[in-house]
């Protein structure tokens, strides 16, 4: 009997090859005639071309073609989700090209390209490039890029707005706030952060001349979208004609989900060049420029309240800077994946949100881990303390009095999901708030905080403690959500699952899921080991190559738990009962008396008459006697379309200490209580919720990317843009309710997310209250030495 | 441009390259040497990724030219066990799921080979001191934390310290 592996801690199939240096990453890859692409970036945050020179760089050593924008053919990238998805509301959009042409609208986009011998050729021959530059007046200021007066981007885009979009119910929030006994107000910056794979993005591209057919190497999440995107979208080539593949993927957090100029110039590059293969990638400053940014909200929040701390209303206004161009799904991040889950946790009667996107003189603005959940999280979840404070009331007992009681799903919220198709409704599928928060309030000790605080202010530390009650929304995407008219992109976001038991009795099963490093290979072979009793050493799962795997979406939002898991699960069922049939036909029996126990079929009352799947699957693999109807080979492939999301929930606190002298904020206990359901592998639900508490702390305390006012990216490399280092961080307490979702067979949400979801909140609340014995009711992140030393110089009246 | 020779020790093996006088040594082990384990994260000497030992010592291979380690004894990663031989610390790292993606692990392992060789019983604020010059985007170094804390372990008394 093979042991049942699912929900163990099982060390990940993946780590020898990683931990050996075996890894196989884009850079890793070379290939016969390769040659080496560089990118030439603009220099300027907002300028006209006038011209291109690019003769000198033409004849620099090693140089093999130089191109410029009015070399390429192409298309502009495709925009797939405008704001309000196919609802008709106006979006202005103006979509990147694979190569400028007429104007660059921030430091880093691309206009002209160097294909060369060696890298360093082609980088050296940059040099050579002569733009005449016409510069432009640049806007880089979320909000100031609305005001009048302010530099214009593009024609279409009047006040550079690139959509107004608004959910909820504007009339009953507005009477909320009519009969409110309390109203809070705040402004609050959710900055710009980078991504910051620890692999940069690049690709390899090669034309072959004798067949017609592209092949692509990229670091990607999505292989079979660009696949689909660059043959429809872009180049205009037959889908048939382009391969897509992602070897192993350095890390990505969202921002290799896009469609991105470099795919498109790679393939065009080797076409002009006769079929030499083009490799092209990125420098880690030049990727603050030609890869997505993240966030950047400026939010004005409103919270109408009884004065026992009940909500009655929120209405919350949002300006979202989407960077010089729009990237491929940049305007759905802060509208559907934003606006739909304000209310949180909470049962709040009325909400509304008005959305308006922007352009700006910046690198564009994408999906970035959380995608609009984190931002949505820090709103309610500041507002929440907000209200707390001006009420005189625990921060913990606001939550308690506003939680949804666990009787309450599946839940319809009020800004929610509530679109309809035929209707049908995606809701919030669970949730039992109150518990995890019990528990993480026991774990971190809340009842001995002012204890703590005042223990603290002897040593000259102010102590600060702070909540994040967040909930998330995994599992993008139900199509009946997605393809709605008025939010998605009218198309279907399913997943995809192969299996196939070869006569050897080994499986190989092929997903449309693409890892990132969050250990597919090891999860689903877990899955599948568990479903046909086939031990996991027996199971590969391969993924990555649209040459040979079924078509998916790829891996993002937290999807692939709840969608690509139920796609291995139809699989494998299919495998099961088509085993079933071909065993009884080997037993003589009828399938409905043959019984499955793991790998054994066998005849019911009959138990020595059986066979183990091994042997239905060399017998049927090699079959010539199958039963009428029944075709050869274990060989099974299902599509799933998850009937709802799935919302993980948890409570995270953070207890911070900041020095009254220097303003500098330590991070010394962080608690999290989280409930992704059920767990396929512990071990590796705990990492990414590690990972993911990281990168929120690493928003609250330290990342933000700076721009001058003229567009320049100040924080413009690693030695500017603070990463979170392991010095910098504690150890952290994890701990778990299981509320099992209802929405798959599994019970299980999806956690790639949700650390990054709370944790921003919860540093954010735990460094305003430690500032609040000061009289400082709000400060915006990033909490750095000197913005904190400032706000404490101020608010003492010195001279900050 | 003229190239240079350069003879050095990698993994065991005497290897001779020549080099521009401009690369390196990250590049010539991974573009000459064909050692792609050892990984390029950033452009400022920053994430570590690219982290070997030259004669002993933990060195960011971004930071030194290929020229600087003529006559120099080099480990990479690859050199430092492969599957059924592992490291303790390589052993540890899989154990403790410390790592995710695997892009800054071969870097964050040899980082924590210098730490160990030379502090034989870290403390956890020792490791993530030591540790400091090596991004990881995806793990938190929560899970790397612990893996050095068994490598040393291991390392120290050959078991796993009970865990606390």
């Amino acid at each position: 009997m093979t042991a049942d592996v699912l929900g163990k801690p099982v060390k990940r199939v993946e780590d020898p090859r990683f931990i050996t240096g075996n890894g196989r990453y884009l850079d890793d890859i070379k290939l016969p005639a390769m040659t080496h692409m560089a990118i030439l970036r603009s220099p300027y945050a907002h300028a006209n071309i006038r011209s291109i020179d690019t003769s000198a760089a033409k004849a620099a050593p090693g140089v093999v073609a130089v191109f410029t924008g009015a070399d390429i053919p192409y298309n502009p990238l495709p925009m797939a989700w405008p704001a309000g998805g196919a609802s008709g509301i106006q979006n202005n959009i103006n979509m990147p090209r694979v190569l400028a042409t007429d104007s660059v609208k921030w430091t880093g986009e691309g206009v002209a390209a160097v294909v060369a011998e060696t890298a360093a050729q082609a980088i050296d021959a940059l040099d050579l490039i002569n733009v005449d530059w016409e510069p432009l007046p640049a806007v880089v200021d979320t909000e100031k890029a609305l005001e009048d007066g302010a530099p214009q981007l593009h024609e279409n885009a009047p006040n550079n707005r690139v959509f107004d979009w608004q959910v909820g119910d504007k009339a009953g929030t507005d009477a909320a706030f009519a009969d409110a006994e309390v109203v809070v107000s705040q402004r609050l910056v959710n900055h710009r952060l980078i991504p910051n794979p620890m692999e940069v993005r690049g690709d390899i591209g090669w034309y072959n001349p004798g067949t017609g057919e592209y092949t692509i190497w990229m670091s990607s999440q999505t292989p079979h979208i660009q696949r689909l995107l660059l043959a429809a979208f872009v180049m205009g080539v037959p889908e048939q004609k382009i391969r897509c593949i992602s070897p192993d993927v350095g890390g990505a957090f969202g921002s290799k989900i896009f469609c991105y100029a470099d795919m498109a110039l790679v393939l065009f590059a080797s076409k002009a060049n006769g079929g030499r293969p083009v490799k092209w990638v990125e420098g880690r400053r030049e990727s603050y420029g030609s890869t997505t940014h993240g966030r950047d909200h400026v939010t004005y929040v409103d919270v109408a309240a009884t004065r026992d701390g009940e909500v009655k209303g929120l209405r919350v206004r949002t300006i979202a800077n989407l960077g010089g161009r729009l990237s491929t799904i940049g305007p759905g991040v802060p509208t559907t994946l934003y606006g739909r889950i304000l209310s949180g946790p909470y049962k709040i009667p009325a909400v509304h949100c008005l959305v308006t996107g922007v352009y700006t003189n910046t690198t564009f603005v994408d999906a970035y881990r959380g995608a609009g959940r984190p931002e949505a999280t820090y709103v309610v979840e500041r507002a929440m303390d907000l209200l707390a404070d001006e009420l005189g009331i625990d921060p913990v007992d606001v939550r308690r009095r506003n939680f949804l009681p666990p009787d309450s799903f599946p839940y319809d919220n009020p800004s929610g999901l509530l679109t309809a198709v035929n209707g049908s409704k995606i809701y919030v599928d669970s949730g039992n708030y109150e518990p995890a928060m019990d528990k993480a309030l026991a774990m971190v000790g809340y009842a001995d905080m002012a204890a703590n605080k005042a223990e603290a202010k002897t040593r000259g530390k102010l102590l600060g403690v702070g909540l994040s009650t967040y909930i998330e929304v995994c599992g993008v995407a139900p199509s009946k959500w997605i393809g709605a008219v008025g939010e998605g992109w009218g198309a279907a976001m399913w997943e995809s699952s192969n299996i196939k038991v070869h006569l050897t009795g080994k499986v190989v099963v092929t997903m449309g899921t693409q890892p990132q490093g969050q250990g597919h290979e090891t999860t689903y072979a877990q899955i599948i080991s568990h479903e046909l009793g086939i031990p996991m050493d027996d199971i590969v799962v391969q993924h990555s190559d649209t040459q040979g795997t079924p078509f998916g979406y790829g891996s993002y939002g937290s999807r692939t738990s709840n969608v690509g898991t139920g796609a291995a699960l139809k699989a494998a069922a299919k495998i099961r009962e088509k085993a079933r049939r071909y065993a009884a036909h080997m037993l003589e029996a009828s399938p409905d008396d043959i019984e499955v126990d793991g790998a054994e079929y066998r005849v019911k009352g009959s138990p020595d008459k059986k066979k183990t799947i091994q042997e239905i699957a060399f017998a049927l693999d090699l079959a010539f006697d199958t039963p009428e109807g029944m075709e050869p080979y274990l060989d099974e492939t299902a599509y799933h379309d998850t009937p709802n999301c799935t919302f993980p929930f948890g409570t995270h606190i953070a207890v911070v200490e900041v020095d009254e002298e220097t303003g500098n904020v330590e991070l010394v206990r962080y608690v999290a209580v989280d409930d992704v359901g059920k767990k396929i592998n512990p071990m590796i639900v705990d990492g990414q919720l590690h990972g993911g508490i990281a990168q929120g702390i690493g928003q609250a305390l330290w990342e933000e990317a700076v721009y001058s006012d003229d567009g320049q990216l100040l924080s413009g490399s690693l030695l500017d843009y603070a990463m979170p280092r392991a010095a910098w961080l504690p150890n952290f307490e994890l701990d778990e309710t299981v509320t099992p979702s209802p929405v798959n067979a599994l019970g299980v949400k999806g956690v790639g997310e949700a650390g990054c979801i709370a944790s921003t909140a919860a540093v954010a609340n735990a460094v305003n209250d430690a500032l609040s014995p000061l009289g400082i009711r709000h400060l915006d992140m990033p909490f750095t030495a000197q913005k904190v030393w400032g706000a404490i110089e101020g608010a003492k009246g010195g001279q900050a | 441009m003229a190239e240079l020779h350069v003879a050095l020790e990698v993994n065991g093996e005497h290897r001779e390259v020549d080099v521009e006088p401009r690369t390196l040594l990250v590049s010539m082990l991974r573009e000459d040497l064909e050692l792609t384990g050892t990984h390029v994260g950033c452009d400022t000497s920053q994430c570590g990724a690219c982290t070997v030992h030259v004669d002993g010592h933990a060195v960011k291979s971004c930071t030194m030219l290929a020229v600087q380690a003529d006559g120099s004894s080099v480990t990479t990663i690859e050199g430092m066990g492969q599957p059924g031989s592992l490291h303790p610390i390589q052993q540890a790292f899989w154990d403790k799921h410390g790592l995710q993606c695997g892009f800054c692990t071969p870097g964050m392992i040899m980082a924590a080979a210098d730490l160990v060789a030379h502090n034989a019983d870290p403390t956890d604020a020792e490791i993530r001191h030591a540790i400091a010059g090596n991004i990881c985007r995806c793990t938190g170094y929560h899970n790397i934390v612990a893996a050095v804390r068994e490598a040393a372990s291991v390392l120290r008394d050959g078991a796993p310290a009970a865990t606390a």
